[in-house]
């Protein structure tokens, strides 16, 4: 068992207006095998955490810490962290030219294995979870996320967690911009990869819909950059009937 | 009131006779040269004596007016204003559009030629000029002091030629060279030219495909880096010839080719593939044109280039004119450029005329990328490290090109060349 610990953290981006503080002193603890949901109003930094945690150069780490089985991830570059086991479903995956997606996937698989995979084993692999996302064949010999559509840029997202077999996954807002249909072939996805790598979870949504799809074992509610609440699976369907006014209407 | 009204009335008055200097009904007039003179002899209504200008009416604007000739005084001096050089820096030119070009051209070896021949012959060889006329004033000046013609023959019906030609520079005095590569009848044949060393070189190479003739050109700019080199690759394409031509430029200081492809039957067929590899301080030309005079021919045209580095800057200009007579053309050009790092710079302007609809299809495109910090996280976010992810990225671009290569050796060489230009900016 593993356990991804983040510890009182701080994080600031830089803007035109100076230095500002997104998150103000985050602290969670996941173990593989769990589901944790991370609930909260636009602008509450929940993607700054997602994207904090995969190390992208545009948030600063101020303060606190994050460790990945006592080791200390914010002193691993971005290829590092996903080598250690981590993988973020990104909101917006970028295009990538001139790369195909099954040279992307084949480099990928090496480069987070240590090895390159059996190429027969890894052809069939490919190709079974493409189906299984209904992702047409065809995108095999496409580049990377080029001309996809919104939705098929998420189901190629977890495609590849279905196939790097990370020990914690991040899915910022891997929900937005699908319709039902995708939804669930989505979240069918994330759940088989939870079973097959006893993997754990850390699920960012603004909504509840996908949490039919995917059970969260807690929920944690985000405003202003902290966890303002959490909970168990309860605390979400409290959330689907009220909204989030009743933490954004709390006097400061 | 009044003045609104008096305002309008003045704006109605200017409709058709735009009045801001340098911009015509057409849009920006680059060259004030055709601006300031009608007359000009690069103007569509001067036919001289071995000179095949477009003709009266014909606009300078279009490929059609463009002026041919063999002689260089035909040619205006230039200014670098002219539309086709206004890309190009001619203080870097090293004298090739204006001096004598007296120096000693590159030497040329041959090998792999079993069945074809290599001749050489005075310019007055009633061969050369058979395929092409200068269309522009480097190329014009290059027939001029070109010494001698070399003939490359592949001789009718013979398949299976794959001849490599060298061109060796050793002197950096501005010098002109003339080869003619003649594919005879239903021959089927690959011709490497590869330009090594260094040298000041304007050059010209006329490519005559006859009937029913499969060429396949692939022309390497792998010179030193101080070199400088003007390349006029002109092409006749007899009926249901097929020409494949692939320029590949990384070498030298300044390189501008203007690869041409003419059509002289029905039934002909054209590639022009391209590649190149643009670093710091180097400026990489190609200028195109695909010229559908005759019916039922096809043209396709992909050029891909990276760049990296400050002050590298590629120029991609593909001019595709199809003429009224040519009924039934199928074209479709496109260029495409990754940008690598900062401080680069890829102009990329594709002109498609079409003076027919009676036409199966053509089109253009052009994309000029970026490699960024966004693809970069993506591809890291996945274990890939940064210097593969570069690789990966550069590599997957230009592939489509090197693929169409299919001469082992040379996909090898090229295959080494883009690690050892990655490998610089790594560092």
């Amino acid at each position: 068992m593993s356990t991804l610990e983040i510890k009182d953290l701080h994080v600031s981006i830089e803007t035109e207006q100076g230095n500002k503080e997104i998150l103000k002193g985050v602290s969670l603890v996941i173990k593989t095998g769990e589901t944790h949901a991370i609930m909260g109003p636009n602008g509450s930094g929940k993607s700054t955490l997602a994207s904090t945690i995969a190390g992208h150069p545009r948030y600063t780490v101020t303060s606190g810490s994050i460790t990945l089985d006592g080791a200390d991830v914010l002193e691993m570059s971005v290829d590092e962290r996903a080598r250690a086991g981590m993988f973020l479903a990104m909101q917006y995956p970028v295009e990538v030219p001139g790369v195909s997606m099954t040279n992307f996937l084949r480099t990928a698989k090496t480069a987070i294995d240590g090895v390159a995979p059996k190429l027969r084993t890894w052809t069939k692999d490919v190709k079974t979870a493409m189906e299984a996302l209904k992702i047409d064949a065809e995108f095999a010999s496409r580049n990377v996320n080029e001309g996809f559509s919104g939705g098929e840029k998420k189901r190629v997202e977890i495609l590849q967690l279905e196939l790097f077999k990370p020990k914690f996954a991040i899915l910022d807002e891997t929900d937005s911009g699908l319709d039902v249909d995708a939804l669930k072939v989505v979240s069918e996805g994330v759940n088989r990869a939870q079973e097959q790598n006893e993997m754990g979870t850390l699920l960012i949504t603004h909504y509840t819909r996908i949490l039919r799809y995917i059970k969260p074992d807690f929920v944690h509610v985000f405003v202003d950059g902290k966890i303002a609440e959490q909970g168990g699976a309860e605390l979400a369907d409290r959330l689907e009937e009220e909204g989030y006014d009743r933490f954004l209407n709390v006097p400061a | 009131m009044t003045d609104t009204a008096t305002h309008l009335t003045g704006e109605k008055a200017r409709i058709g006779a735009p009045s801001i200097s340098g911009f015509t009904e057409e849009g920006e007039n680059l060259s004030p040269l055709n601006a300031a003179e009608v007359s000009s002899p690069i103007g569509g209504d001067a036919v001289k004596a071995h000179s095949h200008g477009g003709g009266a009416g014909i606009p300078d604007s279009s490929r059609a007016g463009r002026k041919t000739s063999y002689n260089v005084e035909d040619f205006p001096v230039l200014t670098g204003r002219e539309e086709d050089f206004r890309f190009t820096p001619l203080k870097r030119m090293g004298g090739l559009h204006k001096n004598e070009l007296t120096g000693v051209a590159p030497a040329l070896t041959v090998e792999g030629a079993n069945v074809s021949t290599l001749e050489t012959v005075a310019m007055t060889d009633a061969r050369v000029g058979s395929a092409g006329i200068p269309e522009d004033r480097i190329s014009a000046n290059a027939w001029k002091h070109a010494a001698e013609a070399k003939i490359v023959t592949i001789p009718a019906n013979s398949t299976g030629e794959q001849v490599t030609l060298t061109y060796t520079g050793t002197s950096l005095e501005a010098a002109a060279s003339h080869m003619v590569v003649i594919a005879e009848a239903n021959s089927e044949s690959v011709v490497v030219i590869d330009h090594v060393g260094s040298a000041v070189l304007a050059q010209n190479i006329e490519f005559d495909i006859r009937q029913g003739a499969k060429l396949t050109v692939i022309s390497l700019q792998a010179w030193a880096e101080e070199a400088i080199h003007a390349s006029s690759h002109l092409a006749k394409v007899g009926k249901d010839a097929h020409l494949k031509h692939i320029a590949v430029t990384y070498g030298g200081n300044l390189v501008r080719m203007t690869p041409s492809a003419h059509f002289d039957g029905e039934g002909g067929e054209v590639e022009l593939f391209g590649l190149y590899f643009a670093d710091a301080g180097q400026h990489l030309e190609h200028r195109l044109f695909v010229d559908h005079a005759t019916e039922n021919c096809k043209s396709n045209v992909l050029y891909k280039g990276a760049l990296q580095g400050k002050d590298a800057h590629t120029v991609w200009v593909g001019d595709v004119l199809i003429r009224k007579e040519a009924k039934g053309t199928n074209s479709y050009e496109a260029n495409r450029n990754l940008v690598l790092t900062e401080g680069a710079r890829a102009d990329s302007v594709p002109n498609l005329e079409i003076e027919t609809g009676l036409i199966d299809g053509a089109g253009h495109a052009s994309t000029t990328g970026r490699f960024d910090d966004e693809h970069l996280f993506y591809l890291m976010s996945r274990g890939i490290d940064e210097k593969t992810a570069r690789r990966l990225v550069v590599r997957g671009f230009l592939n489509e090109i090197v693929q169409q290569i299919r001469v082992p050796e040379i996909e090898e060489r090229l295959a080494e060349t883009i690690e050892r230009e990655l490998a610089a900016t790594d560092s």
